[in-house]
């Protein structure tokens, strides 16, 4: 199916792909389940379990060690994800992936290692007030550790970046700037490629996270430019407990290694060891492998299925489910920046999100409440916390429906 | 409407969220602090104690429906009780909302309307929060209390 022929898919070929996630045809409280909590994790596709149970069936053992058939079925497994995986992102080469147990590893490692290795005091790390606490907290470490200051571009009240203010903070001491692509508390989409020109030309590395982007937009991480990137498999349509990070070949074979243990040496004596090549460096001890599997099976999948129909699709859903909600009295969007994607955030008059989340709940209807893990993104715009419905591939007008149905319960409710 | 919603959102719970008794400050009597940082519900009760009994009790913070009316309703039930009877009362009303969900629903007055949480496991700690940090202050805790 072309992107032109279908701007808006057709609800028979959005059926025939939720056929495809058995967990969508389940009740809840006796309801039609309309799942809207995807930016806290996606249902997993039919092919991604059975790639797990293919694994456990006809190919477990572990990587990298054994001569024998089953050992070497499960390498092969494990670095087929990770190539598949390469050339989801358009990687150079499979050894700028290395996996992770999730997005918040993948931040982890890098503020540890290439913090560790690059940071001193004077020295400056710019994240932006959106960020999830993943993308804060380990800088927030990382600065502890080495005497380097934590700076923070502001954002606007839409929720959009200030890239005037990012432009002044952007200096000569500035190391590294990490920023999301999509920001899971607001949906604004961040101009990537814009901030590693400007960071670049600064002579800043520059981290993304893209936790939120990857199963949303396509992404390319040498078109973008960026340094370091990280995912989460589990937002992928994939299994949880296993991540990627995308690193720079160069930047990644500078680094220290983050974990010590099995696999990720070359050789070990008592007085000295040395490490292993890329990625195996960085990946220490026996990895997940049926994640990985399972990781490999879903981006085939998001390629099978196509970001020319996912965005498309997921443009159009959020397009009517703002519409839609906005039209319930006394919601208000929390994040409204011209570019964004997939998220609603909404409040709505005094009634706490709490209240509508289990309210909402009961109707069959899963969304998300609270902070969202953005606690800062909360006190920019002087609330405590909001709901969240969150969109994916497999969701239909249906779903916004029985969701804006709900809220007009809660409003009856609490009024 | 969900029966499960009607046993939890009860009318006397909808009005003291609507209209929270006892919202206020106490000054110059026992303070503390309550605050559940995943969900981010806050409550600070305030009781005054004299000749070891609760000669008024309020709270102020923010928080969703059932903290809120939890924490009023909590405030009406404790006045006038003695120090001991306000420890009694706690241990009652927390064996209440942790109960299984097909036992006896005790009579403890206004407070059994609260009940209904036990059909809602994540809230349990919403309507527990002021009691905790209620306990908290008649001990004479110096720590912030969490309930998550």
């Amino acid at each position: 199916m072309s992107a032109k022929a279908s701007a808006v898919e057709s609800a028979a070929a959005v059926a025939s792909l939720r056929d495809e996630f058995p967990i969508l045809a389940i009740e809840a409280h006796g309801r039609r389940l309309a799942y809207l909590d995807n930016a806290a994790t996606t249902q997993k596709p039919r092919e991604v379990l059975d790639a797990i149970a293919t694994y456990y069936t006809t190919q477990n053992a572990n990587v990298h060690r054994g001569v024998h058939l089953l050992s070497e079925r499960a390498t092969e497994v494990f670095e087929g994800a990770r190539a598949t995986v390469a050339d989801f992102f358009n990687a150079a080469s499979a050894k700028e992936i290395i996996f992770t147990r999730n997005a918040t590893e993948g931040i982890n490692l890098v503020a540890a290692s290439w913090g560790g290795a690059n940071l001193t005091a004077g020295d400056e790390v710019l994240i932006s007030a959106m960020e999830h606490h993943s993308n804060i907290v380990p800088w927030q470490l990382a600065c502890q550790r080495t005497g380097a200051a934590l700076k923070v571009i502001p954002i606007d009240d839409r929720g959009a970046l200030d890239m005037e203010a990012f432009a002044r903070l952007l200096t000569a001491r500035t190391k590294i700037v990490a920023v999301s692509q999509l920001s899971n508390a607001l949906g604004t989409i961040n101009p990537v490629a814009e901030v590693v020109r400007a960071a670049h030309a600064a002579g800043a590395v520059v981290l993304v996270d893209g936790a939120q982007a990857a199963y949303h937009l396509p992404v390319d991480v040498r078109a973008l430019g960026v340094d370091f990137y990280v995912a989460t498999g589990h937002k992928l349509y994939g299994p949880t407990g296993i991540g990627v990070l995308y690193g720079r070949e160069a930047l990644l074979d500078a680094m220290p290694p983050y974990q010590g243990g099995g696999d990720m040496i070359a050789s070990v004596t008592f007085e000295r060891s040395t490490w292993n090549s890329l990625p195996h460096k960085f990946e220490a001890g026996t990895p997940h492998i049926e994640g990985a599997a399972g990781l490999g099976a879903a981006v085939k999948f998001i390629r099978r299925i196509g970001f020319d129909r996912i965005t498309a699709h997921e443009r159009e859903l959020l397009a009517y489910a703002t519409a839609a909600v906005s039209e319930v009295p006394g919601v208000r969007l929390v994040g409204t920046a011209p570019d964004k994607a997939s998220i609603l955030s909404f409040v709505m008059g005094d009634i706490h999100p709490h209240d509508i989340g289990t309210v909402v709940d009961r109707a069959g209807v899963a969304i998300r409440t609270g902070h969202h893990c953005a606690q800062p993104v909360m006190a920019r715009f002087g609330i405590p916390a909001t709901a969240r419905a969150s969109l994916a591939m497999y969701n239909t007008r249906e779903d916004v429906d029985q969701l804006v149905a709900a809220l007009h319960d809660v409003r009856r409710m609490f009024a | 409407m969900n029966d499960g919603l009607q046993d939890l959102y009860r009318e006397v719970i909808l009005d003291h969220n609507r209209r929270p008794r006892n919202f206020r400050v106490i000054e110059g009597g026992r303070r503390h602090e309550g605050f559940n940082p995943l969900c981010g519900d806050r409550v600070t009760v305030y009781l005054k104690v004299e000749d070891g009994v609760v000669r008024d009790a309020a709270f102020e913070g923010q928080g969703c429906a059932i903290a809120k009316a939890s924490a009023s309703l909590m405030t009406e039930a404790l006045k006038g009780l003695t120090v001991d009877e306000a420890r009694k009362r706690f241990a009652e009303f927390q064996a209440m909302v942790t109960s299984p969900l097909e036992s006896p629903v005790p009579d403890l007055g206004k407070l059994s309307v609260l009940a209904g949480v036990r059909e809602f496991p994540t809230r349990v700690k919403c309507a527990s929060l002021a009691w905790h940090t209620a306990k908290a202050a008649l001990d004479g805790d110096d720590a912030p209390v969490s309930t998550e």
